[in-house]
């Protein structure tokens, strides 16, 4: 039994927290853009934080459940509908058989985040579910979902028995909202080449606003702003970047990269965004603007523990909400 | 210059040998590497060795769980302890490979610019290409991608100053000093002078990328029915 694409979606990918252990033969980690989503997902369908999700960009996947089963959807509000209904995001939600899950239209973020109780039933490429796509390996075939693509679940742990009705949203969701404020500042530390910038582009790049463009994919994203410029003109010996490094570029524009960056670079690092700060990037479209602010590596270091530490205690929480609600299996 | 120890970003720090692209100091970054792969620390997610640097990505939270300091901290002392202990003379890949590559027009696309430019003929560039042992300093750009050097001062071109939408996998280019092979299909801004029938990326192999940085590499050219033959 499974969940059959219906609708093909612009780009939408199976995806976990990465592939690591790889980097150092050019296999970038790829994985979830937000995956604080794609963990809250996780979380709420009573599976382990790593287990594979669907990410979504709009416009997205319609799917018909071709059986039972218990979802969450977490991250962009895409006016997600069951059966024509609409249904919450962050909330845990048991689904019948032959239901129609489809986003009805755009309301904020960038990517939503599709997560099934049990996971699907794929098999992992160097321990990792996210999709390669220039590797053309993971995930779905090495490639983005298609209509007519079925995934296979694994076996529940609950019993989803569901009487008069064709889903049920249940009582158990996680607030997220302190995580996404509509701020544009993106908190960052500085990068090795920091100090190659003349006096006036450092004023300019905490100063100013920068436009996410169009261009921006899950590769980096292409900022435009004042041009900066740097006293140094030296080409750089290449070397390791990360997700969430902030390049200079040769015009004199920004790069943030993202999931899908690659494994070395050679352009300047002027600085780096913070790994808390990553999700709420992550769900930034284009045309929006970022600011970035300095923090400290330790405080840099203590928002992504505050983070990890309210998925601990929500992921506790959730387990026993679930082991309680199914207990009483007859509602 | 001495040993730099400085993060990159706030989940990954970067050691760095030298400030050239110079063999003695790509074998300090290796064996490092290979050292390091060895000493099991706790919150390693990937090492990643570059020309003259090594960076290790780190898992901030599982290092905070376990250690009263920063993460940064933890690592930047296990680095410094990794630096007294290790030899850095210590044995390098002895791997050499020999890569069957085929010099014909059809597919080195860009030897007949690079004999005008360099003032040699075509069959210079392929003498002179195939006659080198080439060192894998580090891979990058793409899964499987090694770049490799030195390339001999009479065929060194810059990278094209509009990269192609699209190289074959398997071409093999020429980029200043360095040349390496595309393992995928792929945008790509080196000067094509040939093409390997053989797969330098597999995504169903278990080690599905068959360099690795330290292995050295030998071309030998082969004739445009031979390449047909094996990657058929």
């Amino acid at each position: 039994m499974s969940i059959r694409i219906i609708k093909q979606g612009v780009l939408d990918t199976i995806q976990d927290t990465g592939r690591y252990g790889y980097q150092h033969l050019g296999i970038n980690p790829c994985g979830a853009m937000d995956t604080f989503a794609a963990t809250v997902a996780n979380i709420l369908t009573g599976n382990e934080k790593n287990e594979a999700v669907i990410e979504l960009h709009f416009p997205a996947s319609s799917f018909l459940f071709e059986q039972k089963c218990m979802i969450a959807l977490s991250g962009a509000d895409f006016c997600p509908v069951l059966n024509n209904k609409p249904i919450p995001l962050n909330t845990t939600v048991t689904v019948g058989e032959n239901s129609v899950l489809a986003f009805r239209q755009f309301r904020h973020g960038e990517r939503c985040y599709l997560a099934v109780h049990g996971g699907f039933s794929i098999e992992q490429w160097l321990n990792s579910f996210s999709t390669h796509l220039k590797a053309a390996a993971g995930g779905y075939d090495g490639r983005q979902l298609k209509k007519g693509d079925v995934l296979y679940l694994q076996e529940p742990l609950f019993n989803f028995t569901l009487y008069h009705t064709d889903f049920f949203v249940l009582p158990v969701s996680i607030d997220v909202f302190a995580f996404y404020d509509h701020s544009p500042k993106i908190r960052c530390i500085k990068g090795n080449e920091y100090d190659w910038l003349e006096d006036e582009s450092k004023k300019i790049f905490t100063s100013c606003s920068f436009h996410i463009t169009v261009q921006s994919d899950r590769m980096g994203y292409c900022l435009e702003g004042k041009t900066l410029s740097t006293t140094i003109n030296k080409q750089l010996i290449s070397s390791a970047v990360t997700k969430g490094s902030i390049q200079l570029l040769p015009s004199g524009q920004l790069i943030i990269l993202m999931a899908d960056h690659q494994t070395t670079g050679g352009y300047p690092k002027i600085a780096h965004a913070i790994s808390a700060d990553i999700p709420k990037l992550a769900q930034m479209r284009p045309n929006r603007i970022v600011q970035f602010k300095f923090i400290t590596l330790l405080e840099a270091e203590d928002l992504l523990l505050l983070q990890h530490q309210y998925l601990q205690e929500s992921n506790e929480k959730i387990n026993l909400q679930l082991n309680q609600f199914f207990s009483y299996a007859n509602y | 210059m001495s040993v730099k120890i400085q993060p990159t970003g706030d989940h990954a720090l970067t050691v760095t040998f030298g400030d050239a692209i110079d063999e003695s100091i790509n074998k300090q970054v290796l064996s490092f590497f290979h050292f390091l792969q060895q000493q099991n620390i706790e919150g390693v997610k990937d090492f990643i060795p570059a020309y003259s640097s090594l960076t290790v990505v780190y898992d901030i939270v599982t290092i905070r769980q376990h250690h009263g300091i920063t993460a940064f901290e933890y690592m930047h002392n296990q680095i410094e302890n990794g630096l007294k202990n290790s030899n850095v003379e210590a044995e390098e890949s002895t791997r050499l490979l020999h890569i069957p590559v085929c010099y014909d027009v059809s597919l080195g696309i860009d030897l007949q610019e690079i004999a005008l430019q360099k003032n040699i003929t075509i069959e210079e560039i392929i003498e002179l290409h195939s006659a080198s042992t080439y060192r894998v300093y580090m891979i990058g750009f793409l899964p499987g991608f090694a770049y490799m050097g030195r390339v001999d001062k009479k065929i060194t071109v810059p990278r094209k100053s509009v990269p192609r939408k699209n190289v074959d996998a398997g071409s093999v280019g020429i980029a200043d000093f360095q040349t390496g092979i595309y393992p995928l299909n792929s945008p790509g801004g080196w000067n094509i002078i040939g093409q390997t029938p053989v797969l330098l990326f597999n995504k169903n192999y278990k080690e599905p990328c068959i360099l690795q940085p330290g292995d050295k590499v030998k071309f030998e050219p082969i004739g445009l029915e031979e390449f047909e033959d094996l990657k058929s």
